[in-house]
Parts: structure tokens; sequence; C-alpha cells
């Protein structure tokens, strides 16, 4: 049987959204190890953990496949329905990049040379960073939704995001660093070698893009 | 004499299962925000409603039952043939309990209320006559059915933006919540407890005057507004949980409300949805005890215990499994957005109880949830289920007026 206020209540596309992040982090977070070990050469090690990268990212489109899903156009929604879905189009490019970058890796059993390797593995990790913030800005709306997206929850959310924009733009600084380091000793590499290098490193900054903009999708909410 | 027995039998019959499926489906949607937000267990939810709805149908539930009994047939046609009005109460209460069993199973969103105010006037005017509806009776009732979603919808979003704006995007929200929410629990006690008096208590044959019914109403809801303090005051802040969700000890403090805004809204429920079972039966005593159409005898305080008690076997039976169920599904409502709609519409369900307007429960419980979230307090509303509401509010009247033609056609001709 059918019950008026039970139904009245549209699926809520909160909570799933904070957990979509949760696996776009998730997937990211493992880049960490992945490059530690590609670092190492440890091949089977690489494999392992490319294939869970890909395993997370099936997950998180999955759900973002299942949120679109519930979220027909008849929902009356505190904010609208276009911008949460493009949130959570930005949270999903996340786990997109992690994946793209770690096939790349493992397809060509790249190696990072010894000299950049240290700055590189920083590099990723400040990429994590960034999208761990992101996760932690996500998981807000849950409180933004309560309050009506006003007041101290909105100062939170903001310095939140505040903090994110700065990890993104920490990450672009090591990014140009790591490219003019790359270049110093690219003569020494074999030139296919390098031009994909140069590709990981700005496929693995668009995480912490993609991240950024997960900031700016949750700024638009707050300025309804 | 021995056929106004048989009546009288029918009829306490019909109206015990109506009070019953009430109970069994209805007070679900009063209950379950409560059970929702976690504010109640089912346990206790179960013995709120059995309490308050059978406290409410007694004591304020007078007005709306004189209302169905013999505010829209005009029993003046009727002096000639008592039995007509019996037929009529008897194939309105069949009818209705028909519709609603059929409407549930296919699941549609329908009012109980419209549908037994549909049956009345499909048999008084096809049945009797154009002229024994009283219109004017009927247009008001017809209205407040659309003015009762909507004032619960307006006083819903008034109150839920006063807890947005005082308490949850404030820097310290518990400190604000553990300050207002005794306020709010004073509002809702008082609210309703002035209305029982004012307008309740002369059914059971008290009347202590309206300066003496506010000092009373002031009197018991600051005691009640005590006690929320108190048990306000040792809830203590969760942090594991806090960090999970930062209002998480806030609406620990709105729970407290929340029990009793539904012990108001069970309140509310049984003053007005009672009637709706045992306004035909009373009918039917009436005139099968003195034989005579619209004397003036007043309403017997154990019609009104009848209804009660049908409502609570109802809930015991059915309706703690429907509380559950509904329950579980309408977590989006937090005992902050969920006191704010039961308040609003149990405040709007008394005052029409009290004026002797049936209107729908449901429909101004629908109505105060969407006020909610015009406030933007509410994650996701499905605006379809709102317009299949609106769709079956229009069929459910002709449905049940129809029904009970077709009954009361068959009752005339069969019945002595």
């Amino acid at each position: 049987m059918a019950n008026v206020l039970a139904n009245i209540f549209g699926s809520s596309p909160v909570r799933p959204l904070e957990k979509h992040v949760n696996i776009a982090y998730r997937c990211a977070r493992e880049l960490n190890r992945f490059f530690a070990a590609v670092v190492r050469e440890d091949w089977d090690t690489v494999a392992k953990i490319r294939n869970k990268i890909a395993d997370l990212e099936h997950e998180a489109d999955n759900l973002k496949k299942k949120i679109r899903l519930r979220l027909p156009k008849s929902l009356f929604m505190p904010v609208p329905r276009q911008d949460l879905l493009e949130l959570l189009l930005v949270q999903d490019k996340m786990a997109n990049r992690t994946k793209d970058v770690s096939g790349l890796v493992f397809g060509r059993k790249m190696k990072i040379p010894a000299e950049i390797a240290d700055d590189f593995l920083e590099f990723v990790a400040r990429n994590v960073d960034a999208a761990k913030q992101a996760r932690k800005s996500v998981r807000e709306l849950n409180e933004l939704f309560t309050s009506g997206f006003r007041g101290a929850e909105v100062t939170l959310v903001e310095s939140l995001i505040e903090e994110l924009d700065q990890i993104e733009t920490d990450t672009d600084d090591r990014q140009a660093d790591l490219r003019s380091a790359l270049f110093e000793i690219e003569g020494e590499l074999e030139p296919v070698d390098v031009i994909f290098l140069y590709r990981v490193i700005e496929l693995t900054g668009e995480i912490a893009d993609m991240a950024e903009r997960v900031g700016r999708r949750l700024e638009l909410l707050l300025s309804h | 004499m021995e056929a106004e027995i048989v009546y009288v039998v029918l009829a306490a019959l019909f109206g015990v299962f109506m009070a019953w499926g009430i109970g069994a489906n209805d007070v679900a949607n009063a209950m379950a925000t409560s059970v929702g937000s976690k504010a109640l267990t089912i346990r206790q939810a179960i013995l709120v409603a059995a309490v308050f709805e059978f406290l409410g149908a007694v004591l304020a539930g007078g007005e709306v039952t004189s209302t169905i009994r013999k505010g829209i047939v005009d029993t003046d046609l009727l002096s000639g043939s008592p039995e007509l009005l019996i037929y009529g109460m008897l194939a309105s209460l069949l009818s209705a309990g028909t519709w609603l069993l059929i409407a549930s199973r296919r699941g549609w969103p329908v009012s109980t209320t419209h549908t037994i105010v549909g049956a009345i006037v499909g048999f008084a005017a096809i049945g009797i006559g154009i002229d024994a509806v009283q219109w004017g009776q009927v247009g008001t009732i017809v209205m407040s059915w659309v003015v009762s979603p909507l004032t619960a919808g307006f006083i819903a979003f008034l109150i839920y933006n006063s807890v947005q704006r005082l308490i949850l995007s404030q820097d310290d929200p518990l400190a604000q919540a553990k300050r207002y929410v005794p306020v709010y629990i004073f509002l809702a006690a008082f609210t309703i407890v002035l209305v029982t008096i004012v307008k309740g208590l002369k059914h059971v044959g008290l009347d202590i005057g309206l300066t003496n019914s506010y000092m009373l109403a002031i009197g018991i809801a600051a005691a009640i507004a005590i006690v929320g303090a108190i048990a306000i005051q040792r809830i203590k802040p969760d942090r594991k949980a806090e960090k999970k969700a930062h209002f998480h000890t806030v609406e620990r403090v709105f729970a407290v409300l929340m029990v009793v805004t539904a012990c108001s809204m069970a309140f509310a429920h049984g003053s007005n949805d009672v009637a709706n079972a045992i306004g035909p039966l009373a009918a039917v005593i009436s005139v099968a005890r003195s034989g005579i159409v619209g004397a003036q005898s007043p309403l017997p305080i154990w019609v009104l215990v009848l209804g009660g008690t049908g409502i609570v076997v109802g809930l015991a039976t059915f309706g703690k499994h429907v509380i559950a169920t509904v329950g579980r599904k309408i977590t989006q409502l937090t005992p902050s957005r969920g006191f704010a709609a039961e308040l609003a519409a149990a405040t709007t369900i008394v005052i029409a109880s009290g004026t002797g307007i049936p209107v729908s429960t449901t429909h101004t419980l629908v109505g105060a949830v969407l006020g909610v979230g015009l406030a933007r307090g509410i994650e996701a509303i499905d605006l379809r289920v709102v317009g299949r509401i609106f769709v079956s509010w229009v069929v459910t009247i002709p449905a049940g007026a129809f029904l009970s033609i077709i009954f009361f056609l068959i009752f005339k001709s069969i019945l002595p």
C-alpha cells in the first residue's frame, strides 16, 4: 500500500552525493600507493592498484548514473537540480582523471626518472589532498541543506573551499616546478617517454583542477 | 422498535469498522513523522497515539461529529421520513469504507474526510433531493480543504524559517536550541490546550469562561515547557556523532520538542477524524432513539468513546506496521523539520476541529511539509505525488457520492 506522506519525499540526492565524492576520493587516494610502486618498479603491485582504481572509478560511475536517474525534473529542491548534477559531474571527473593517468602509466609501463621522483610523489600527494578537501567540503552538504544555506554553516563551507583553492594553487606551482625539472633532464630521456611524462604530469594536475571545480560548484549552491 | 436496534447495531458496526480503518491507516501519517525522525520509538509512538487520539476524539471531537451528523443534510426536510436519514448514513459509512478499501489497495492518496463528506452529499442530493443538502455548509467545508493545507503550509514556513534564523544558522546552534526550543514547546502546548479547553470541554459538560481558559492554558503549557526544558538541559553533546553530522545534538534537542508536537498531532487527528466514523453513527442513533429527525439530543459521550476505541484498536492491530513502514521512508524529516510540519498541521487541524469543520489530516500535513520545503528545509519533494493528491482529491468526492447513492437505493429497497 502506498502512503502519501512517505511518497511525497523524493529520494534525497544529498547523502548519495556525499557517498559519491567519498568514492571519488578513495579512488584518487590510490594514486599515492600507485606511483610509489611505479617508482619502485614493482609492476605486480602497480597492476593490482590499477585494477582497484578501475573498480572504484566504475563504482563512482554507477552511483553517478543512479543519482541522475533518481533526480527527475519533478523534484522540488532548495537548490537547482542542474547545479547538483554539475557538482556530481565534476566529482566524477576526479575519479576519471585518476583512472586515465593510472591507465596511461600502467599501459606504457612508464618509469619516473629518479631525479624528479620525490618531487613527483609529493605533487601526486598534493593532488590527492585537493580531492580530500573536496570531499570534506561536499560532506557539509547535509548541514547546508539543514541550515537553509545561510549563517555559520555557509561561512564554514566558504573557509573549506578557500583552503581547497590554496591546495590547488600549490599543485599548480609544483606542476610548474616539475615541468622545468623535467625540461632540464629531458635530453637524456627517450623523446616518446618525455612526451608522455609531460602528459602524466598534466593529467595528475587535473585531479586538483577538478577538486577545485567541485569547490566552485559548491560556491554556486551557496549563492542561491 | 426492533428495526431501530438493527439500525443502531449496523451503524455501530460500520462506524467502528471505519474508525478501525482510520486507526490502521490514517494515524500512521500523524505519527510516522515522529518515528521517522527517531524522536519516538514505534512502541512510544503507539502509546502516544493511543492516549492522545482517544483524548482528542473524546475531548475535542464533538464539533466535527455534529457537523457530519447534522450539518450537511438539511434534516428538516426529512421529518416525515426519518428512516431515509438512517439509510443514507448507513450507505455513507459503507461507501466510504468501500472506497477507502479500493483506494488503499490501489495506492491512491485519498482522504477519509473527503470520502465521507462526498458520500453524505451524494445520498442526500440524489436519494432525497438537491435541496436536502445544506450547500452553504458544504461549500465552507470544501473551501476548507483548500484553505487548511495552505494555512498549515504557511504556518510551517514561518516556523521553520524562524528555526533557521534563530538556531540553525547561528554560530552555536546547540546553545540557541536549548534557549529557544522550550519556547516552541510552550507555543505548541498552549495552542492545543487552549483550543481544547475553549472548544472541547463544553462537550464533556465543563464551561470555565474565556479568561480562565487562557489562564489554564498558559499554566499547563508552562508546566509542559518546564518539563521539556529540564529534559533538554540533560542532553549532552555527542562529539563522535557530531563529527559526522554537526547538527546531531541539536536534532536531539528538537526531538524533545517533537514528542510534544507528536502528542498534539495525535490529539488533532483524533479530534477531527473520529467524526468521519462516528458522525453518521451519531445521526443514526439520534433518529432511532427519538424517532424524529433533527431532535436536539446531545451527542452521547459513549459514541465518541466508541470511535476513539475503534481508532486505538486499528492502531494496535495494523497501524503499527504502517507507522514503521512510513517512518522508515521519511527520514528526510529530521526533528527540526518534522516538528515545524507537525506543529503547523496540528494547529490548523485543532482550530478546524474547534470550528466544526472536517478537514483532511493527511492533506493538511502534506501542506505543512510543503511549507517546510518552501523554507528550503527539505532536500527533495516529489511534485508528481503532490499532483496525484490533487487528482485523487477531485475524484474522491464523486466516487464517494456515487457509491453511497447505490447503497442508499439498495438499503431503501431491502430494509424495512
